[in-house]
């Protein structure tokens, strides 16, 4: 594992910010994006950005999994626990804003909310307090959905059920290019989901679209030799499917993974906070699972809710329209410590992850 | 939350596996999506390891990007 410093290494970041320096275009302005979290978060801390030449930007898209989860999605989540049954999730999950409140206020009032690290430590709980009733609000991108898949393949307790609010990546990358407005030059396609789902689902962008499709890892020259690949494609004119990540990422992806979700799950149209509804985008528990669905289970289902507040522009800063420093409120009334808007709340959030960064250069 | 880190497998019982993650801290996974063995690194993500890592790819992918680097002249 030593290798994994090379990732690292400050020397070989240089010559890769040299070589992208040496093929840019003099003055022509590209946008790359990406769609993580995770990329946001290494961009930002090793102050990626500041090795680009002014005219490369690279831009955030919905890479968030928790900003995306709409407000009635959490309304259903704070409604059964208020119904008495015990909320588990992960711990930036609590925290986002519902339409009247979060799970978080909602514990504050009395309701069992509990965070957990991943799912097989809410199935314990369930395990361990077998006179309650505990629900697992499953939010997450392909990365996260198989633990939810094979878990509920496994036939979990009777009291333990699922709010599932799965979404999955590529359709959210075709929305971006269907959006006329926004300029995107080449994907940055992210190396988690692509672990699982492998390199198939992306095959579209580069034929439909004629749109660069580079999948990278995390490490600060992971991204950077993603940039350098995409901007080489843009140099030549060519629109590719490539695989920087290669080290974790398989054509095929994880089969194991794929082919518990297959069983799990079916493909169902659904909202995005900030976006709307995406056609294909969202993973729903399959009928013969019918007992381990808690929307089913607590007769709940909320259509719509309030997902932005006023003045917040978590919408635009969701689809990389805008940055977080273009928000009127950014670090004045929504900062950390009072988030306004989902974007700000969660730790992958882009408004987040610019308030916390103070864009340390590694170099 | 797609965060993901390389852990060593230190010991397998039936679908769980004690991994350590570098600090000697042995944590228990679910390893059911992929096939491992003691000895083996695997990718973790929210406590389930979702692929199996070999460390000579590591390898492949930097001397990958050396050749990339030196196709062009600086
Ligand atoms: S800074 Fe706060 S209010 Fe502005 S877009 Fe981000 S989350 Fe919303």
């Amino acid at each position: 594992m030593t290798e994994k410093f090379r990732f690292r290494e400050p020397e070989l970041a240089k010559k890769i910010a040299r070589k992208i320096a040496n093929i840019a275009p003099a003055d022509e302005l590209i946008k790359f994006c990406h769609v993580c979290g995770t990329h946001e978060w290494s961009i930002t801390h090793y102050g990626l950005r500041s090795l680009l030449p002014k005219n490369i930007e690279v831009i955030a898209g919905p890479g968030c999994p928790v900003c995306i989860v709409p407000a009635s999605e959490i309304d259903e989540a704070v409604q059964i626990a208020q119904k008495g049954a015990v909320i588990t999730s992960f711990g930036d999950v609590l925290r986002v804003p519902g339409s009247e409140k979060s799970l978080l206020e909602a514990k504050s009032e009395g309701a069992d909310v509990r965070i957990v690290y991943g799912l097989s430590d809410a199935i314990q709980l369930a395990k361990n307090e077998p006179n309650k009733e505990f629900v697992f609000f499953a939010v997450g991108f392909e990365t996260t959905a198989p633990t939810t898949a094979i878990e509920i393949l496994k036939n979990p307790p009777a009291n333990f059920s699922f709010l599932v609010s799965h979404r999955l990546i590529p359709p959210a990358m075709e929305l971006l290019l269907g959006l006329g407005d926004l300029q995107i030059d080449g994907f940055i396609a992210p190396g988690h989901v692509s672990v699982i789902i492998g390199l198939k689902p992306y095959e579209l962008f580069p034929r439909v679209y004629r749109m660069p499709t580079v999948i990278a890892g995390f490490e600060p020259n992971d991204v950077l030799m993603g940039i350098y690949m995409l901007l080489k494609q843009h140099k030549e004119n060519e629109a590719k499917l490539e695989n920087e990540y290669s080290r974790m990422v398989k054509w095929q992806g994880n089969l194991k993974a794929l082919d518990v979700m297959n069983k799990a799950f079916n493909i169902v149209s659904s909202n995005w906070r900030g976006i709307g509804r995406l056609p294909n985008s969202a993973l729903k528990l399959k009928d013969v699972f019918e007992n381990y669905n808690a929307n089913k289970k607590y007769d709940i289902k909320v259509e719509q809710g309030r997902d932005i507040l006023l003045g917040c522009e978590c919408h635009l800063v969701i689809i990389g329209k805008i940055k977080p420093n273009e928000c009127p409120m950014f670090m004045k009334t929504c900062t950390p410590q009072n988030p306004v808007g989902a974007c700000m709340v969660s730790s992958e959030g882009t408004c987040r992850v610019w308030a916390i960064s103070s864009e340390l250069s590694f170099l | 939350m797609c965060l993901a880190i390389p852990a060593l497998v230190v010991k397998i019982e039936g679908d769980t596996a004690q991994v350590d993650f570098g600090q000697g801290v042995l944590r228990h996974v679910n390893i059911s999506l992929v096939d491992t063995r003691v000895g083996g690194y695997v990718l973790i993500h929210a406590g389930y390891a979702i692929q199996t890592i070999n460390d000579n790819e590591a390898l492949e992918t930097i001397k990958l990007w050396k050749e990339i680097l030196s196709k062009e002249i600086e």
